[in-house]
């Protein structure tokens, strides 16, 4: 069996959980066996996930797990994927998932990779790739033990439904008693948050100033983009730092990342490289980004961004 | 308060990467303390330790090739280190010697980066937990701890999470929980003085390594678009790259 956990933060399924359920059938399907979803707390509607190949939707609605905690989850997944024979269990590359795939890995004494973009490959051995060194290099990992944990990197796999609606059903777990206690949670609504979303609009130290970025909002807002940004305007406030990529900040991986005014240093190329396209704007031609693009633009970003913004416009109104 | 940070050691940000074989070519190569555990974890154990009492170790587990980025920590400000002699081929085995020499220590806060720039796991942390059976909060953007009880802000996507939780714990830090620190002459004496105790390793094995590297494969050539025609950078997203 593959059990997939399912991240529901704030009690929904996301899409990175999709993804997740997609992979892990795939895994399913080369290793002869089936899918199993896992969602844990509060999640709406569990056996949706049916959908993207899972066989079966164990949900786990207990009111203790609707915050998340590494100790208790640890301990619930195990006792699940021990009890349906688990020999792959897959997380989210998430803020939870990366605090339990090292806990899982003990607790299950298992070889774990964290962060895979691939399938593995499991004929003469389970082997999996993942980007290294903040992208600069893909390592591929083979896994000796029996059971074996994977956190899988967002927008790595398409979604696929392939399958239907199952119905989810219990099962009977121990859940401890959580140490941890949750006081607040911030989360900015109505955007997607970095990690996950698809088109990203980024903007560095060209843009002089934090007043001028209603230019790069008004792209992102008719992209639908979320915003991110360069180092040193998170460093010196005028951004805040979620927004921050590279090598220190958030690595993404968007299919579009669209960066105005960012010179394309090495530490900021590592943690978007992997974006499918990258289109660059900057004004200076030599920028080094420009060897990172797909699309480059030289120019003044304070009239290309608009221009881009009223492109779209007219592009919407015409499609 | 006794605090234990861990440490790393990474290729500086600007290193090239490459493979002789299957082994990392670490021919040129300039080697540092992982960003977060040096900005992040050491400084916001010394802000603590400031204010309110204790000691700071550091731990690593590598060869003695890894002594000056531990005498690096010392000036800084940690008051010893011990190093566990050992190549740790994965997070396990790493985990696994941290975990056994902190059960002999009895410390009150464990801090780890939140990953390393090089395998970028962010594995090592949880394991670590696990391992003492303590809790694990990981992605710390904020650390305050008063006697044993311990506040901590957290990233989480598109936002962040305040919990508490009482020590010993495990942390993670990320950007956010403290300023990095230039170690100052004085440091970088008083460094040399100061205990570096390294300990021989028990047996380990591991259960997953890395058996081959690749390089990703670069972007061909980039597609230089007129300024002045936005109308056709939005038709190449949209019909060539299908992004749009
Ligand atoms: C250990 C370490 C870790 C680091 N980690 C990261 C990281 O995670 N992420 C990160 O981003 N950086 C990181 N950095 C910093 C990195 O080295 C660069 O300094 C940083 O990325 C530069 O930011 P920038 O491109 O916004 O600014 P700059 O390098 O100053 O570039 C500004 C660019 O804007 C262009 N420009 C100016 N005006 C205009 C205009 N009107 N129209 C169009 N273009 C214009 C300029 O030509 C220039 O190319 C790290 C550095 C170190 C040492
Ligand atoms: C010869 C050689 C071969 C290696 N081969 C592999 C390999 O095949 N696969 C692999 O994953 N790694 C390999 N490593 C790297 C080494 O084992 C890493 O320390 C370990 O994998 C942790 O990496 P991570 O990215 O999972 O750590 P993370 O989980 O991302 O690290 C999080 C934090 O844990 C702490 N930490 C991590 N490592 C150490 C350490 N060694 N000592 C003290 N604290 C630490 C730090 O605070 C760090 O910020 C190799 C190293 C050597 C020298």
């Amino acid at each position: 069996m593959v059990l997939v956990l399912a991240d529901s933060p704030n009690g929904q399924l996301k899409k990175g959980s999709f993804e997740a359920v997609t992979y892990g059938k795939k895994v399913a399907d080369a290793m002869g066996t089936q899918c199993a979803a896992l969602v844990l707390g509060n999640a709406g509607d569990a056996g949706q996930l049916g959908q993207y190949g899972a066989a079966k939707v164990i949900h786990i609605n207990n009111d203790q797990l609707n915050n998340f905690d590494s100790q208790v989850y640890t301990s619930v997944v195990a006792d699940v994927a021990k009890q349906v024979g688990a020999q792959v269990v897959i997380v989210s590359h998430s803020s939870a998932g990366k605090s339990l795939i090292g806990r899982l890995a003990v607790r299950l004494d298992a070889g774990s990779v964290a962060g895979v973009n691939q399938l593995p490959t499991v004929d003469g051995g389970f082997k999996v790739k993942k980007n290294v060194f903040s992208g600069k290099a893909i390592a591929e990992f083979e896994i000796s033990s029996p059971v074996k944990v994977l956190s899988l990197m967002g927008n790595s796999i398409p979604v696929e439904s392939t399958g239907s609606a199952v119905a989810a059903e219990s099962m009977d777990v121990n859940i401890p008693a959580s140490k941890v206690t949750v006081k607040e949670r911030k989360t900015i609504d109505g955007t997607v948050p970095l990690p996950e979303a698809e088109l990203v609009v980024s903007a560095g130290r060209g843009m002089k100033g934090p007043e001028n970025w209603g230019i790069i909002e008004e792209l992102a807002t008719e992209l639908g983009a979320t915003t991110a940004c360069s180092r040193p305007v998170a460093d010196t406030g005028w951004r805040p730092h979620h927004e921050h990529v590279g090598q220190t900040g958030v690595a993404i991986r968007p299919n579009l990342y669209i960066a105005a005014g960012i010179s394309g240093a090495i530490q900021h190329l590592a943690g978007v490289n992997s974006s499918k396209v990258i289109v660059v704007i900057n004004k200076d031609p030599e920028a080094p980004f420009f060897k990172a693009a797909d699309y480059g633009i030289v120019g003044d970003l304070f009239d290309v961004v608009p221009r881009i913004t009223e492109s779209l416009k007219k592009y919407k109104a015409a499609n | 308060m006794k605090i234990l940070v861990c440490v790393s050691k990474t290729p500086e940000t600007t290193a090239k990467i490459s493979f002789s074989g299957t082994d990392f070519d670490t021919a040129g190569v300039q080697f540092i303390m992982n960003p977060y555990d040096e900005w992040y974890a050491l400084v916001r154990a010394l802000e603590l330790k400031e204010a309110h009492g204790g000691t700071v170790t550091i731990i690593n587990v590598g060869p003695a090739s890894n002594d000056p980025v531990i005498r690096k920590g010392l000036a800084i400000g940690a008051d010893d280190a011990v190093r566990i002699n050992a190549e740790p081929q994965s997070a396990l085995t790493a985990a696994k010697y941290i975990a056994e020499y902190a059960k002999t220590g009895g410390f009150d806060l464990i801090l780890t980066g939140k990953e390393t720039i090089d395998y970028n796991g962010s594995e090592v942390g949880g394991m670590v937990a696990e391992l003492l059976d303590l809790p694990y909060i990981s992605y710390a953007n904020h650390l305050d701890v008063n006697g044993t009880a311990a506040t901590v802000s957290r990233d989480i996507e598109g936002g962040t999470e305040v919990v508490e939780v009482s020590t010993p714990i495990v942390v993670s830090a990320a950007k956010g929980m403290a300023e990095q620190r230039i170690p100052n002459m004085r440091g970088i004496m008083m460094a040399k003085r100061k205990p570096l105790n390294v300990v021989e390793p028990g047996a380990a094995s591991d259960h997953a390594k890395v058996v081959s590297y690749e390089m990703p494969q670069g972007k061909t050539t980039v597609k230089m678009i007129d300024p002045e025609n936005m109308d056709e950078l939005v038709r190449l997203l949209h019909e060539e790259a299908k992004v749009i």
